[in-house]
């Protein structure tokens, strides 16, 4: 993963899927900016869901820097996953405005109903449940985010109802 | 054509005010009442969100909160009319005492309009500190921020002045440019005045790093949002695309000569990129490692450069000063804590919100006049003032005045004005726990104090809680605060003993329950 040398200029090595997955295009587009390498990362991920390794390979050649280095950044950051997970991302609060309001028996039901801890999936791929320290949703609390939406208020029956719909949406869009 | 405001905010949305919007919409097309639906940002008034307005001859009157099953009810009762029968009929928006007893220098125009709308953004006071700005010279303009009084919102309340003072003073590279760096990481828990600040009022954010940027001769600025405000990412880069063909940002601002280019970079979930220098690092695509300091980020800052870090808050504060004059700004306040502070009401609270105050108000005065006591109706137990490093404070520690000295006299911070109350169900111990477990988390890892002392603490006090040797273990608990104090290098490790020795000192009896 770290080696230098093999560090060539040629698409012929490229995983095909990255092609596909517009990794490619992602970098080119942004490895101009001064300080690209969040902005890359947050693109891939939006993108594919997770930052594959050979993404990390491919985004170091285009960086100049090393997979390693690339790597570092990855995992300093809760935000980006290094593999595949549920469709939809999960996040619940665990700061302490949330905490005020039970936030703590939410998670625990919410692990339960899931059958899954934090940073694990469910096991038919729809739900990635990821621990966040304020969502700055505090004066009604406790809060969840659901991919890009951010629910208040948010009791362990209404969780399961949140869920639920998430999972139906999906089935719809298949 | 009746005129109804249903909020955009980040709050408002999570408690389904789209669902509201679409409702009243589809009901008015409906009846063919023709209505001109606003998506305004919020007033800060959480507690009464969704809050619905509606023109009326006597002024905006408000509804709330309105839940999305309550619409139906609602508009059948003659909303659109402003029925002042209707249960959540509120009276006049302005009249409302938890918005009309406020000081609104900062948030004036939070939640009057679309937050997009150069239009009223312009009509009410928006970019006159600019064109004030465009006619003076840089030490001119950090001369006036100096004479506010302003200190950094961000949390360590450096005076902005002498900040801005030392950019203004320090050269550039050749051929590099100064840099303005916002800091919207926003990461205290119990915070939301910049997320508020960047949807409800996102021109005035512009507005102030433009200043800064005409101040000092920077020509290039960075917002560092935290990832966590998908509404706030989405607003920021609609305002700034805006803006810059309106010719308030660009090659040439305002047919001036002058340049100020601006740019949203997200965040990736790390506390620790709210500290300066670890923002500094994150935003030049490395881990976000907090540098020793000095040099300074005013001497030596993004890619090595003069940079000014400031806060939203600070940012936003600016536009007011230059356009109503340092003493407007100066003339309120408590000692040398001088202007406004947006409080931010959170947790077990009855009435949380934003409420922007001059310093020097009692905490008490702020949680029960404006909170209106818990959100439970149990009795209040402690407060974490100050976001997550914050102490915790018992109820004899209430009647201090909420301004930076006072705060600091009992070892505690007001920080970025973050309340955060617990009703008495609360267990401090499991607080002082959480607070090492999201050092543990959060920890950039340079320090060992901060990385192994707070692992080391999570350990202690667990088993404090379990009843083992627990005198020795509160000794020990008591050394390791210490060295994590004297050894870190950053706030991180070298405060999250305040939370934990807080808890312990006002709350030791939460200690002793152990198994
Ligand atoms: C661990 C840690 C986290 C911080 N988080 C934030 C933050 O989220 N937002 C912020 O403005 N300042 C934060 N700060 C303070 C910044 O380091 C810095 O003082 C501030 O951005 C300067 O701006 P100001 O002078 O306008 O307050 C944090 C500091 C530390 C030590
Ligand atoms: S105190 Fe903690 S977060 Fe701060 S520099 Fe040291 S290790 Fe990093
Ligand atoms: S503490 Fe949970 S949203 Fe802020």
């Amino acid at each position: 993963m770290m080696n230098n040398a093999a560090q060539t200029n040629s698409y012929s090595d490229i995983d095909p899927d990255l092609w596909q997955r517009g990794v490619v295009d992602t970098v080119a587009n942004l490895k101009k900016k001064r300080g690209a390498l969040l902005p890359i990362l947050h693109a891939v991920q939006d993108e594919i869901g997770y930052i594959p390794p050979a993404a990390i390979d491919y985004i170091g050649k285009a960086l100049n820097q090393t997979a390693a280095e690339i790597y570092g950044v990855v995992s300093f950051y809760h935000q980006f996953h290094t593999s595949p997970g549920g469709a939809h991302q999960v996040e619940i609060c665990r700061a302490e405005a949330c905490q005020a309001m039970g936030s703590r028996a939410l998670e625990a039901h919410a692990k339960d109903s899931l059958g899954i801890d934090y940073h694990q999936s469910t096991s038919d791929r729809e739900i990635r449940l990821e621990p966040v320290y304020c969502l700055g949703n505090c004066a009604c609390a406790p809060s969840v985010r659901i991919d890009d939406k951010i629910y208040a208020r948010v009791t362990p029956e209404r969780f399961d109802r949140l869920v639920e719909s998430v999972r139906t949406k999906s089935v719809e869009v298949k | 054509m009746v005129k109804v405001y249903v909020p955009q905010d980040t709050t408002s949305k999570a408690l389904g005010a789209d669902e509201i919007a679409f409702a009243i919409e589809s009901y008015a097309a409906q009846q063919g009442i023709g209505i001109e639906l606003v998506r305004n940002g919020s007033r800060g008034m959480f507690w009464l969100e969704t809050l619905v307005e509606v023109e009326t001859d006597a002024g905006r009157v408000a509804f709330g909160p309105v839940m999305p099953e309550d619409v139906d009810g609602l508009l059948a009762a003659g909303l659109l009319h402003g029925n002042e029968q209707h249960a959540l009929f509120l009276g006049l928006t302005e009249s409302i005492p938890y918005l009309a007893k406020q000081q609104r220098f900062s948030f004036a125009r939070a939640g009057m309009d679309d937050p997009l709308s150069l239009d009223y953004y312009t009509a009410n006071g928006g970019f006159e500190g600019l064109t004030k700005a465009l006619a003076m010279n840089g030490q001119a303009i950090v001369d006036e921020v100096k004479n506010s009084g302003l200190r950094g919102r961000g949390g360590a309340a450096f005076p902005t002045g002498i900040k801005w003072q030392t950019v203004h003073d320090a050269p550039a590279d050749e051929g590099e440019t100064k840099y303005i760096v916002c800091n919207a990481d926003e990461g205290d828990s119990g915070t939301f005045a910049d997320r508020l600040a960047m949807e409800a009022d996102p021109y005035q954010l512009i507005e102030g790093m433009v200043i800064a940027g005409l101040a000092v001769g920077a020509e290039c600025g960075f917002i560092y949002l935290r990832s966590e405000y998908p509404e706030a990412h989405r607003i920021l880069n609609d305002a700034i695309a805006r803006a810059e063909r309106a010719g308030y940002l660009g090659d040439n601002i305002l047919q001036s000569g002058r340049r100020f280019v601006l740019e949203v970079r997200l965040a990736a979930k790390a506390y620790i990129c709210g500290e300066e220098t670890a923002l500094l690092e994150s935003l030049e695509g490395k881990r976000g490692m907090v540098r020793v300091k000095p040099p300074l980020p005013a001497i030596k800052g993004l890619w090595g450069q003069p940079t000014i870090v400031n806060n939203v808050l600070t940012f936003v504060a600016v536009p007011f000063i230059l356009r109503e004059g340092a003493s407007a700004y100066a003339d309120v306040g408590y000692g040398r804590s001088r202007g406004t502070l947006p409080f931010q009401l959170a947790g077990n609270i009855q009435r949380g919100g934003l409420v922007e105050l001059g310093f020097g108000t009692t905490l008490r005065e702020l949680m029960n006049d404006f909170g209106g006591g818990t959100f439970s109706g149990r009795p209040m137990r402690a407060v974490q003032v100050g976001g997550p490093l914050g102490a915790y404070l018992p109820e004899a520690q209430w009647d201090t005045p909420l301004d930076y000295e006072s705060f600091a006299a009992i070892q505690g911070v007001l920080g970025h004005g973050g309340v955060v109350v617990f009703d008495d169900t609360v267990d401090m111990s499991e607080q002082a726990r959480f607070s090492m477990e999201f050092c543990v988390a959060e920890s950039c890892g340079k320090c060992t104090p901060c990385r192994i002392g707070s692992t080391r603490g999570v350990e202690v006090i667990d088993r404090i809680r379990a009843n083992e040797s627990r005198q020795a273990n509160i000794a020990l608990l008591e050394d390791l605060c210490e060295t994590m104090v004297d050894g870190s290098l950053c706030a991180m490790g070298g405060m999250t003993p305040f939370p934990v020795m807080s808890a312990l000192r006002h709350f030791g009896e939460d200690f002793e329950r152990g198994e």
